[in-house]
């Protein structure tokens, strides 16, 4: 309170160095200013590296986890114009490649693919798991979700929401031209088909909201791969 | 705002343990309750907000105590403030850099620490009118004082709502877990509780000096 009265006494009676104060002020607000911001840029250059290091570590050990088996793995990315796949840069865009992971010996174990979609609360990221042998997803892992915890954020960590993604069918149809089902959300305990997702009762709309982006990445992604299995050799850089 | 007129007071330790006891910014102050209720569900989540925001406190007390001579009375608040955020902005970067996870479970209210009054608050109230060792010992204190607080809060919110302290498990598996707890409301009921048994005692403790006196 005692400041506000100073406040006001002091422009009051501006006297004769209101000039002087006026130049005074924005000085020092510029200065303090131009100080905090190359104290910003100081601190955003040196972490920035370390930052990427860490995000590109998180996904990586999510692309081994959910490849049982996986040992490395590789970026690649499907060329419209060729209708072939290639290996991709290090620094591709994540909605544009997939991951293969490969064993030991160098064998194809199958794919990781990232899928994003809007939550309940925010945009959910995850990974998910082809294998080309069961033609179905068989593992999921959410990378970034802000999720209700204790009801939402169940979509991490439900065990039985979980089982959902250890075998969810995504075959092609005859042709092979696409899936010969769509994923589909269901609501909890009315799962009947492999290709249907059980929700959680308490977390519709984040459940929902990955049988979606899976429902999507799949219909996108599975027949553009599938007949190329070929394709994926183990060569080239390690996947960023 | 007392405070502000023991200017050229030599330096004592009650400047450390007034933040910490006396004064504390949330049990007896009630100041910054958004990033006490809401970050305050795991015991990691408040030992990581506390350690943030005592950083940010200390260093710009640091700074606002330097600068505090130069700096006109009309601009102050904007000075502080800008200080302050700077300090924030490198926090932020400096938890992405330390642990991704941790970035994720403090979301938004990093940045919210700008606008914790406890921080403008100390930066108004003592910092802008004492001196740099002065200045650092209170942040110290306000900040220890706000992360004891914030990990009373959190261990039991732990407990409670996940049976778990600092992610070990605590129980067997037929705990049933009170997820309210990790809730919004239950940093309410939690906070609550505290206040209570805080104030309860401070009560005691009143009557019996009046009792015996």
């Amino acid at each position: 309170m005692s400041n506000l009265r100073q406040t006001a006494r002091t422009s009051e009676h501006p006297g004769g160095s209101e000039n002087h104060g006026a130049v005074r002020i924005y000085g020092v607000v510029l200065g303090v200013g131009v100080v905090c911001a190359l104290a910003i840029v100081t601190v955003y250059e040196i972490t920035r590296p370390i930052i990427q290091r860490n995000r590109i570590a998180l996904r990586q050990r999510a692309i081994l986890d959910i490849l049982p088996g996986a040992s490395t793995s590789r970026a690649f990315r499907f060329d419209a114009a060729t209708q072939t796949i290639q290996p991709a840069q290090a620094d591709a865009a994540e909605s544009e490649v997939v991951f293969a992971g490969f064993d030991d010996e160098g064998q194809l174990v199958g794919l990781a693919i990232a899928a994003q979609g809007m939550g309940y609360q925010d945009v959910i990221r995850l990974l998910y798991a082809y294998s080309f042998a069961a033609e179905a997803v068989i593992g999921i892992r959410v990378l970034e979700s802000r999720e209700t915890p204790g009801l939402g954020d169940r979509i991490e960590k439900d065990a039985n929401f979980l089982t959902n993604f250890e075998k969810l069918d995504v075959r092609l149809n005859q042709q092979g031209t696409e899936l010969a089902n769509r994923i589909e959300f269901v609501k909890a305990g009315e799962k009947q088909h492999p290709w249907q997702v059980d929700g959680i009762t308490g977390a519709t709309i984040s459940t929902r909201a990955v049988a979606e982006m899976l429902s999507e990445s799949t219909a996108a992604w599975i027949p553009a791969v599938h007949a190329r299995q070929a394709d994926f050799k183990f060569q080239g850089r390690e996947a960023p | 705002m007392a405070i502000g007129l023991e200017q050229e007071t030599p330096l004592s330790a009650d400047d450390f343990l007034d933040g910490v006891f006396k004064r504390n910014p949330v049990f007896v102050q009630v100041l910054g309750m958004c990033p006490v209720l809401a970050v305050s569900n795991t015991a990691i989540n408040a030992l990581a907000m506390g350690l943030a925001t005592s950083f940010v406190l200390l260093m710009s007390n640091l700074v606002v105590s330097l600068i505090r001579g130069v700096v006109p009375k009309q601009v102050r608040i904007v000075t502080f403030i800008l200080v302050i955020a700077t300090f924030v902005t490198i926090v932020d970067y400096l938890i992405q850099a330390i642990s991704l996870d941790l970035h994720k479970a403090l979301g938004a209210f990093i940045s919210l620490i700008v606008v914790n009054c406890l921080i403008l608050g100390r930066a108004e109230a003592f910092a802008s009118q004492n001196g740099v060792a002065r200045s650092m010992l209170d942040a110290l204190g306000m900040g220890c004082g706000f992360t004891l607080a914030l990990l009373c809060l959190g261990g039991v919110r732990e407990v409670l709502g996940a049976g778990s302290l600092f992610g070990a498990r605590l129980f067997g598996d037929a705990y049933q877990e009170w997820v309210v707890m990790m809730l919004p409301p239950g940093g309410f009921f939690a906070l609550a509780a505290w206040l209570l048994l805080i104030n309860w005692f401070a009560q005691r403790k009143h009557q019996a000096l009046e009792s015996t006196t």
